[in-house]
Parts: C-alpha cells; sequence; structure tokens
C-alpha cells in the first residue's frame, strides 16, 4: 500500500535535513532566521532614521508646466526633468494626463505616446548628420561574436519560439511606410502620366 | 558626456549629453564609475513600459564618485565614492518616514502608484539613469551611500538593486525554519532571493527557470536544487509531486513582465503590449504554493492589466506580498553578510561592457547571448 500524501494527513511526510546539517552545508544558514534580523520587519517602521533633516522638501523650479497624475494633489516637490513632452507624442502624452492611472486609456494612451515619439525622432534624425542606425542601434552586431547559434540551439530555451518576431517589430514599420511610400509614389505618377479625359 | 540614449524599442545609441546640473538644493551630480542593466530595463527596451521617451537614459544600478553638491547636502561631499539606491526618495513623507522608500510620493508626479527610479520611463518619475558618465542624484543627503572601503566596487554595484531586491524577495515571503522555497527565475534577482532564503532558514530551495546555464548558476552559487520547466509537461504538477503533493510554503515570482513558459501570454504581453506582464510565473506561483502560503513578487510588472489567476489566489488563501524594494533599509544587514562571507554579490556578474558597446550589451542580454547573467556597464572604456 502506497503511503498516504502529506496533505490529506496532519504533518509534512518528507523528512528534512537539521538545522545542523544545513548550517554545515550552507554559509550562513539561518543567519536572519529571526524575522528581527530581517531588515524589513515589520514592513512599516515609523520613525525610522532616513536623512532627512525637512519635514516637507524645498521644492525644485518648475521650468515647464510639468505633465502629473490627476491623482496627486499637487506638483509634488522633487521630479526628473529628462525628454519633455513634444510633437505630436507630447500632446498625446498631456492628453493621457487628463485620465488617473485608474483607467486604461491612460496607459493606453501614453503606449500610443511611445510609438509615435519613436517615429517623431526617426523621421527627424533622417534630416541630421546623425540618423539612426538601425544596425547599430539595434546591437545585433553582436551576435557574430557571442555564440548566436550554440546560445539559442540544443539549449531547451522557451524563447527561442518568439526571437523570430523581434526584427519583424524592428523593421516591420518601415518596411511597411516604404510599401506605403512606394504606392503613393506609384498612384501620384500614374495620375501624371495618364492624359486628361 | 557620453550618455546611453533610448531611440525606441530594441534600439539605444551613445550620444553627447549635457552633464546634469543641480536642480534642487538637495541634489548631487555624481561621476559613474559602474553601471550595469538590468533584467527589468529589458521592459523599457522592449518598448513595455508606457511613456518611455525617445532620449531618455536608462540606468539605475549605478555607483560612482561624488562630482558637485547643492547648497544642503550634508551627508556626501565632493569625491566621496558611493553606491546610490535604485529607488529615488525624499525620507520624508507619509511612505518613507514609515520605510517604503520605494513607495515615496515626493518624487513622482507621473504616477502616484510607483516612487521614483532611475533611468526608469516617465511612469517611474522622468529621471534620467546612470548608464552614462553623470547623473543627477536627488536628496543626496537620503539615498546615496559611502562605499565601504572594504567593499569592492562590483560589489556595491550589485547592492543598488539586484542583491537587495532578491533579498528583499524573501523577506517577503516570511519564510519559517525548514520551510520549501521555490524561486521562479534564475536571473540575478531570482539567484539572489534563492540564496537569501537559505538565510532566513529554508530547508529546501528550488529554482525553476529555462535557460540551462542560470540553473547551473543556481545549483553553484545559490545550492538550489533546478527545475527547467522545458522538461516537464506541467511545470506545476512536477512541483507538487516533489512537495509530495503539498505546494511550496513560499514560492517568490523573480520574473516579472516577460515571463516564458506560455506562448500566448508572453506574445500579448511582450510583443503586443496588451498586457501589464506576462504573468505566466506569477500564475506558476500561486498554482504551485500550498494552501495558506505565501506567494512573493519581486518580478517587475507593467502599471496596464495582466491575466493573473486571481481565483485561486483567493480559494487557496494566500498572502500576496509584493513591493519594489526599499534598498537602503536592506543596507546595513546586507553590508554584514557580504563581510562575513555569506554572499558574494559580484560572483553573479558575467560581461563587463564598456559604456559605448552598451547596443551590443542590451541584444546581448535581451536574446540571452554567450550564458550572459549581469552585465556590468563600465564608463570610459572605449
Amino acid at each position: 500500500m502506497t503511503e498516504t500524501a502529506t496533505p490529506y494527513i496532519a504533518n509534512k511526510r518528507i523528512p528534512r535535513k537539521s538545522a545542523d546539517e544545513l548550517r554545515a552545508q550552507i554559509p550562513g544558514w539561518g543567519a536572519d532566521l529571526d524575522p528581527a534580523d530581517r531588515p524589513s520587519y515589520p514592513r512599516e517602521q515609523p520613525g525610522i532614521e532616513t536623512g532627512a533633516r525637512w519635514d516637507f522638501p524645498e521644492r525644485q523650479p518648475e521650468k515647464w508646466p510639468r505633465e502629473r497624475s490627476v491623482e496627486h494633489a499637487f506638483l509634488p516637490p522633487v521630479f526628473g526633468t529628462s525628454t519633455p513632452p513634444a510633437g505630436v507624442s507630447g500632446a498625446i502624452r498631456k492628453y493621457a494626463y487628463k485620465y488617473s492611472e485608474g483607467r486604461a486609456a491612460h496607459w493606453l494612451l501614453l503606449i500610443a505616446a511611445d510609438r509615435v515619439d519613436a517615429t517623431e525622432h526617426h523621421l527627424k534624425s533622417l534630416a541630421t548628420l546623425h540618423p539612426d542606425n538601425p544596425v547599430t542601434e539595434t546591437g545585433v552586431l553582436s551576435e557574430f561574436s557571442h555564440h548566436p547559434i550554440h546560445s539559442r540551439y540544443g539549449q531547451k530555451r522557451a524563447d527561442v519560439n518568439h526571437q523570430w518576431m523581434d526584427p519583424i517589430i524592428v523593421a516591420g514599420p518601415w518596411v511597411m511606410a516604404a510599401v506605403g511610400l512606394a504606392a503613393a509614389y506609384k498612384t501620384l505618377r500614374k495620375e501624371r502620366t495618364q492624359p486628361d479625359d | 558626456m557620453r550618455a546611453m540614449v533610448y531611440r525606441g524599442p530594441y534600439k539605444v545609441r551613445v550620444e553627447e549629453k549635457d552633464i546634469p546640473k543641480i536642480e534642487h538644493p538637495n541634489d548631487a551630480i555624481v561621476r559613474v564609475s559602474k553601471g550595469a542593466i538590468c533584467g527589468s530595463d529589458l521592459h523599457l527596451y522592449h518598448g513595455m513600459m508606457p511613456d518611455t521617451r525617445v532620449g531618455m537614459t536608462f540606468g539605475h544600478e549605478f555607483v560612482g564618485t561624488v562630482h558637485e553638491v547643492g547648497s544642503s547636502v550634508q551627508n556626501v561631499a565632493v569625491g566621496d565614492r558611493v553606491m546610490v539606491p535604485f529607488n529615488v526618495y525624499c525620507g520624508s513623507c507619509y511612505f518613507c518616514s514609515r520605510g517604503l522608500y520605494s513607495n515615496c510620493h515626493n518624487v513622482n508626479p507621473n504616477a502616484t502608484a510607483v516612487g521614483g527610479i532611475y533611468g526608469y520611463s516617465h511612469t517611474c518619475g522622468g529621471y534620467d539613469g546612470g548608464q552614462a558618465e553623470f547623473v543627477r542624484v536627488p536628496f543626496a543627503d537620503v539615498g546615496p551611500s559611502k562605499i565601504p572601503d572594504w567593499m569592492d566596487e562590483e560589489d556595491a554595484v550589485l547592492l543598488t538593486d539586484a542583491c537587495p531586491t532578491g533579498y528583499f524577495g524573501a523577506q517577503l515571503g516570511d519564510i519559517a525554519e525548514g520551510d520549501t522555497v521555490v524561486v521562479f527565475g534564475a536571473g540575478p534577482v531570482g539567484l539572489f532571493a534563492a540564496k537569501s532564503s537559505w538565510l532566513m532558514g529554508a530547508g529546501r530551495v528550488i529554482v525553476v527557470d529555462h535557460l540551462q546555464y542560470r540553473l547551473e548558476k543556481a545549483r553553484s552559487f545559490a545550492h538550489a536544487e533546478t527545475f527547467n520547466f522545458v522538461e516537464y509537461d506541467d511545470i506545476v504538477v512536477h512541483l507538487k509531486k516533489e512537495t509530495d503533493y503539498l505546494g511550496a510554503d513560499v514560492v517568490i515570482d523573480a520574473v516579472g513582465a516577460e515571463a516564458d513558459g506560455n506562448f500566448l501570454q508572453h506574445v500579448t504581453s511582450s510583443k503586443l503590449k496588451l498586457q501589464g506582464g506576462s504573468p505566466i510565473a506569477l500564475n506558476w506561483a500561486i498554482d504551485s504554493v500550498r494552501k495558506g502560503g505565501t506567494v512573493s513578487v519581486v518580478g517587475a510588472y507593467g502599471p496596464i492589466f495582466s491575466a493573473v489567476k486571481f481565483g485561486d489566489a483567493m480559494n487557496k488563501g494566500l498572502t500576496l506580498r509584493m513591493n519594489q524594494c526599499p534598498v537602503k533599509r536592506q543596507w546595513p544587514r546586507l553590508f554584514e553578510h557580504v563581510r562575513n562571507g555569506y554572499l558574494k554579490p559580484s560572483d553573479i556578474v558575467t560581461h563587463r561592457i564598456p559604456l559605448e558597446h552598451i547596443a551590443e550589451g542590451y541584444h546581448m542580454f535581451s536574446s540571452k547571448l554567450d550564458n550572459i547573467i549581469k552585465p556590468l556597464v563600465v564608463a570610459g572604456q572605449s
């Protein structure tokens, strides 16, 4: 007769190693066994020393109307100043911040703005001395020197079944844009060469 | 200065940018000597985190030397070698004053649900990060600490996020002596969570992943039993069998938004951005923990909804615990563990990438080439 598995009886059936055995095998085993030695126990520690000498921090200057969550009572005193909103993507972002964090519209608009932002910058870069270079910026050249075949195949990796999508995600919009431009050009050319009725 | 900048999904490059300026009296400007690419940076790189703007510099794991300080800074001075927690936090708001530094309310205008994080999109405050020669560090009297003389600089970099986050994940599990702990994910955070579970007194530590070389590291670095989920028809059933059908006492999700193991879940989140994250590891955690057990989540997810099996979590009476790690709170105890030799954070470093070659570094890390586990970014080398 097979033995009754643990969940059907009162105690664990599988014998476990003793504390002495574990201590001998694992460096530091049980050093934080006492919850009092765990720095995040209890989770909240009112009055914890942080180094702050202010009740409310001095305010950082707001150099442009800083977008903020409508769930904030006011603009927090300190904030990041990277990449202010600009262009069409900036307008979408400002609009997205009219919705609270609880609304899907807020996040979906921000994701849409991210895609518009990338397109705006790629197009802008074509008019500069430093245009986007999909070969160097994707880092794909590292494939040649870092075992691309051995790293991926015969390794039982679960992610190989979708890695083929990555080049499509990167290059797909450009290919589609090129096809669209070519089609538009062809149509315009055809219209010009056709005699008026 | 030279700085990594984001150019859109899967694309980054190094550009000349202005050296950041002091914008608040308690700011410091730090000259970065070493940084790192975090697994969570890949969520930005893949375009998953809302409000990730072209031109932003990523990087929330870095150490360096104080280059300039604002007028009110007292605790660090120009020339000090400092390690900077990934959290930007004020130290005085309702949350900081209770130790919840990662939930600071005074540093992130863009969202109330998350605090400030260096180089982690505008959703986390819009701060440029440390994959650059210089970085602005707000609240210099609160966040950064001087690197102890005895500490290796690479250990210090790992102590700014990956190591404390793994250690914090084990704490969230409320591990009791002899508990069976399952860790999903053998990346840097998972390796540190597994290693830390022993410190808390676990009786058995199991790590699950699909990358063989990382599972080997989990065995050698974290003394863990390992299972490759690809080898099993159903990893949850296998874990049940391994625990005599009880389930683990504690399960730690150290994977987060880009989990593999279910094609549909992965593609709808990582590729199509229809979910805030692929909750495969989280759902496996809910299914493989025992009734009444604890699921600890330190894997990062985006703010959009995800298809989580919440009904099972409720019916099983689980305790779900999660947060971004309040890093500096972990440091005094972690410093002791490093000094005692219980933890050697830099043991997981596999690659050291010059800042100028960071695009290659992102591609290698994203594609898991060359047995990569933890890439450091080294400033000033080409």
